[in-house]
């Protein structure tokens, strides 16, 4: 019989395998997601190959690597964009595979999810954007929603654009538009698919602020897939660099550094 | 989602290298490459249908975007239906006349027409009509959607694209084409109407009453109801092949084309066999 996830949960915790660390206050941290054994193949070609990952409530990872190397995929594995092939998922202690649509559903709804492009709904304006979890999973009142989506937006530094199409916004104003609509049902899980890719620095610099912000004002676990070295280092608490459809190393920045794997120093020696 | 995992690669059903330079194999390869691609996308759209039955029957029922669909479908393509509609009612008279004439049945235009229309020419126009206009609209307005993440944005936010995208459209689909039908059954005998009173002026209450004699509420029904399944095979087809979008703006191209040409070919094989089943329904 298959473990409940409660009991993976406590059995990672008390083994101390996970590589999750104890927060500051020395509390237990409660693993708000943990990842085990996770395959993913498209045809012949291996994305993951057994990856083992744990984050924390109040934690931010940040996930490195190639491109190709499987980074999005992971993102799409945990909301459930994409079926794993094998292994386990677990999000709050429950399984998320083979979980029925609208039990599904429901634990997206703890979840936000920042798309690489941002991806709005380019028919809606940036208001009816960030509005459109509320509308659909709120029982929010039109001026409530209406503030709420107004708050949002300030909390971004987009409070004057509610009346404008994506098509009308930067790269980086979409970025942000994105991050308020993820935040919208308050999640307990962030997940940032390269938020600060193909902006320049000092827009990545301003997004990196944002989400260190946004970390201080929601105790969120957060999964920030990067291939931005600066970016992950200045947002995340921990690190994971995926090389060959596996984690191959996960711990802090110093631990990273002191590597003396020959990937991790390539890795480190171009992004310098 | 429908996933493109799901595909025979084509490497796997491909001549071997030693084998290249024979027509025979490569022909064959050909050959069974077009039938799983033939029956994979039947399975496909088969699988989509179930799903999008399924999500249907559930809460929300999505009433806000099934209206914004009704007007989007609906109000927009009537332009379009109605000017069709006109032109095979003046086409139709211009034609009819000459024939008619010519064998001194000149008194039968009127029915001619009207029953033309009715019966065949102005549903069948309405559906190729919508299906040019709405299918490739919704092939590539979910195609871009989908190269551009905003289904998975969609599902990630706890929404059913199924429901929301997909049920929406069909369902709009569905009630509309019999309405756009009247209006072009409409505008083609008042078309039809002006065309022969030009020749010769008759006027409208005898044409119509001409034009009705001798036909039944069944014979205006059917044909006109039969336009429901045209808007299921359009609103499925475009949903399904937008929602499939692979490649970027190529593939919403595609999308768009592909949405196009095989809606109006299921809606005149769909026509086909309808009014046989309706020839024997309503003799």
């Amino acid at each position: 019989m298959m473990p409940s996830g409660q009991e993976v949960l406590q059995s990672v915790d008390e083994s101390g395998s996970s590589p999750s660390p104890e927060n500051t206050a020395g509390e237990k941290a409660v693993s708000a997601i943990v990842l085990r054994g996770l395959h993913k193949s498209f045809a012949s070609q291996i994305v993951l190959d057994g990856v083992d990952l744990t984050v924390s409530s109040g934690e931010t990872l940040a996930v490195l690597g190639r491109s190709g190397t499987g980074k999005s995929v992971l993102l799409k594995l945990i909301i459930g964009l994409q079926q794993p092939d094998s292994g386990s998922i677990l999000i709050h202690g429950q399984e998320i595979a083979g979980l029925p649509l609208d039990a599904m559903n429901e634990l997206r709804k703890k979840m936000g999810f920042l798309f690489q492009h941002a991806a709005l709904y380019d028919s809606l304006t940036v208001e009816q954007n960030v509005a459109f979890p509320l509308k659909r999973h709120t029982k929010m009142t039109e001026s409530e929603q209406s503030e709420r989506v107004k708050g949002l937006l300030h909390g971004v530094g987009m409070e004057g654009d509610l009346k404008k199409m994506p098509s009308e916004l930067s790269g980086g104003m979409q970025k942000r538009v994105g991050l308020a609509r993820a935040l919208a049902l308050e999640p307990a899980i962030l997940l940032l698919d390269e938020p600060t890719a193909g902006l320049d620095p000092i827009t990545s610099g301003e997004i990196d602020e944002l989400i260190l912000k946004l970390q201080e004002e929601h105790d969120m676990a957060s999964i920030v897939v990067t291939h931005d070295l600066h970016s992950a280092k200045t947002i995340a608490d921990r690190l994971a660099l995926l090389h060959r459809g596996n984690v191959l190393i996960d711990g802090s920045f110093e631990e990273l550094e002191k590597s003396h794997d020959e990937f991790v120093a390539e890795f480190l020696k171009r992004d310098s | 989602m429908i996933s493109p995992d799901t595909r025979i690669p084509r490497s796997s059903i491909s001549p071997l290298p030693g084998q290249a330079s024979s027509p025979i194999p490569s022909a064959l390869g050909f050959v069974w490459n077009s039938i799983n691609l033939f029956l994979e996308w039947f399975g496909d759209i088969g699988i989509f249908a179930w799903q999008v039955m399924r999500s249907a029957v559930r809460r929300p029922f999505e009433g806000r975007e099934l209206i914004r669909q009704l007007d989007e479908i609906g109000s927009r393509s009537l332009p379009l239906v109605a000017l069709a509609g006109s032109a095979i009612g003046a086409v139709l008279a211009l034609e009819t006349r000459s024939s008619l004439v010519r064998f001194g049945a000149k008194s039968m235009l009127p029915a001619a027409i009207v029953f033309s229309i009715i019966h065949e020419t102005g549903p069948v126009v309405t559906g190729l009509v919508v299906s040019g206009r709405v299918g490739a609209g919704i092939g590539a307005e979910l195609g871009s959607m989908k190269v551009t993440e905003q289904i998975d944005a969609i599902e990630a936010s706890g929404v059913n694209p199924y429901k929301f995208l997909a049920f929406t459209r069909i369902m709009a689909c569905i009630l509309v084409l019999p309405l756009l039908t009247l209006a072009a059954d409409f505008c083609g005998v008042v078309i039809g109407w002006v065309a022969n009173t030009l020749a010769e002026p008759i006027s409208f209450q005898k044409f119509i009453n001409q034009g009705l004699a001798g036909t039944s509420f069944s014979d205006f029904l059917a044909p006109t109801f039969r336009t429901a399944v045209f808007g299921l095979i359009i609103g499925m087809i475009g949903c399904f092949q937008g929602m499939r979008t692979q490649g970027g703006t190529a593939g919403v191209g595609r999308s768009a084309t592909s949405s196009v040409v095989i809606s109006s070919l299921f809606v005149i094989l769909a026509d086909v066999i309808l009014v046989k089943i309706i020839l024997v329904f309503f003799p």
